[in-house]
């Protein structure tokens, strides 16, 4: 073969087999940043504790996951742990991975979020009589979460290209499916042309998302940049405004 | 009601103190110690507070009058000594923390708004959350406060929106929404313009003469002469000097405080 034939690369867009494999990278996605995302924020909790056995096991957890390559977490889930005598399904596997190494980046990515909601916020609460968990999720969860978006979507954006290494243990999402189509036709830049359109339209489509969410979640300040601009003389002219 | 703006310290014991005497102090201290690390923020602070009183805190930035106010209402722990609020002892257990935060409201330097949410959601989440008050209920309420700092047609706006004074005198308003007894000043003024200083002045003017118990730091001088039933002038930590506002700022006794007012009155 020693062209490129566009069509064949069309071909294997429209392809089922290998559209089935892009759901399946989509839904591995989307599981581990939901499962990523409690339990990072299980694992970020634990790190703002005053608790040194909680805070220490968070520490230790964040640098263990965030310091060896998800393929070899991979690796030893799917096929190391089994001679210990635990199993798991394939996409179990691949699902226990992908949730513990994202939680580890999560949960600094949470707690940064949370340490940039000022002091003043909380003792606000505080002196506003706000239980715990009202100060918690209507105070700083909702100001931590805005300053978390960026960041978080650059994770997600990771992560949806890492689940390709799950095909290394032979989870059939849309790297797998490819390799697959490629070793039977061997038509490998065409395949792997379609592949690389489906990452890039995944990718793209949490771009928009992401920028849709910083929007809403900004709505407060983006206010105050837009509005108080526009509304300025309204303001003016308003008997109270400047006594 | 006995206003009294001439009360001088000794005049508590005096005439127009009489119907408070019996009465349980607003705020009672009796030798906290404040510390952070090496640094004794509060050295065995001594101050009664009667309810009703008006009391302007003053002093040198670093002599404790922040860390003073904070700890009545346990944002700020003591460490030594002995702290009542309207007769609830802070001994640091939760029950006691909450019931002395109930009795009182606190306004900060930097505000403190909740940012993202609206001036109206601002006064309504603690009525609503921790009295359990209905949402109809508390709107009522904080429209009223709104009202009262004369902002009521910011309501549905975000505080970002709003100039330094209305913020501040939003944060007012969503003090007054929990009908504190002991309203916490920690400098109110400091971080606006100078235009925007009167408003709030003004707004803590009423509700002085409202007959509202007050704790102000600030270095408003001219708000001390007017509104104050006594300065108390810290430095190092230590309640230097209490006296009435004209017989501070007419004869200091101590060098300390005649240094500071020469600073600060030019």
């Amino acid at each position: 073969m020693s062209h490129f034939s566009p069509t064949a690369a069309v071909n294997y867009f429209f392809n089922y087999f290998l559209m089935k494999g892009v759901l399946v990278t989509i839904g591995l996605t989307v599981a581990a940043v939901i499962g990523g995302l409690i339990l990072g924020m299980g694992i970020a909790l634990m790190r703002m504790s005053s608790n040194p056995v909680l805070s220490g096991f968070s520490r230790f957890y964040i640098w263990f996951f965030r310091g060896t390559p998800l393929l070899i977490q991979l690796v030893v889930i799917y096929s190391g742990l089994p001679q210990l005598g635990i199993k798991f399904s394939v996409i179990t596997c691949a699902l226990v991975g992908l949730i513990l190494n994202e939680a580890a980046y999560l949960a600094e990515i949470v707690r940064s979020g949370f340490m940039a909601v000022s002091a003043g916020q909380r003792e606000a609460a505080w002196a506003l009589s706000l239980s715990p968990w009202v100060t918690f999720r209507r105070v700083t969860l909702p100001q931590a979460f805005r300053l978390m978006i960026p960041p978080l979507g650059n994770s997600i954006n990771s992560l949806l290209k890492a689940t390709s290494l799950a095909s290394v243990i032979s989870v059939e999402e849309l790297m797998r499916r490819s390799d697959m189509l490629m070793q039977e036709h061997f038509q490998i830049l065409e395949v792997y042309a379609a592949a690389t359109a489906y990452y890039l339209i995944l990718t793209s489509v949490w771009d928009a998302v992401q920028r849709r969410l910083e929007k809403h979640f900004g709505r407060s300040s983006a206010a105050k940049s837009r509005r108080v601009a526009a509304r300025a003389p309204v303001a003016q002219t308003s008997a109270e405004a400047r006594a | 009601m006995s206003e009294m703006p001439m009360n001088t310290a000794s005049g508590v014991a005096g005439a127009m103190a009489q119907p408070q005497l019996r009465e349980v102090p607003a705020v009672r201290m009796e030798a906290v110690y404040k510390h952070y690390g090496d640094f004794t923020a509060l050295n065995e602070v001594d101050l009664k507070v009667a309810k009703g009183e008006k009391i302007v805190v003053c002093g040198p930035s670093g002599s404790g009058k922040s860390t003073l106010i904070r700890c009545i209402n346990h944002i700020e722990k003591h460490d030594e000594g002995l702290i009542y609020v309207n007769g609830i002892e802070l001994d640091h257990q939760r029950k006691n923390i909450d019931a002395v935060r109930r009795d009182t409201g606190m306004v900060f330097q930097s505000f403190n708004l909740f940012p993202h949410m609206t001036v109206l959601e601002n006064c309504t989440l603690a009525p609503m959350t921790a009295n359990g008050m209905s949402e109809a209920e508390a709107k009522d309420l904080a429209m009223h406060f709104l009202t009262k700092v004369r902002i009521p047609d910011q309501a549905e706006k975000f505080p970002g929106q709003l100039s330094g004074g209305q913020q501040q005198r939003v944060a007012i308003a969503r003090a007054l929404c929990m009908r504190p007894k002991i309203m916490l000043f920690d400098e109110p003024t400091s971080a606006l313009d100078p235009e925007m200083v009167k408003e709030v002045l003004e707004t803590m003017r009423k509700l002085a003469e409202e007959g509202m118990t007050m704790l102000c730091v600030t270095h408003e001088m001219g708000f001390a002469r007017e509104v104050a039933d006594r300065i108390v002038f810290m430095n190092e930590g230590k309640v230097v000097e209490q006296a009435a506002p004209e017989e501070f700022f007419k004869n200091p006794k101590s060098e300390r405080a005649r240094t500071f007012l020469d600073q600060i009155i030019h």
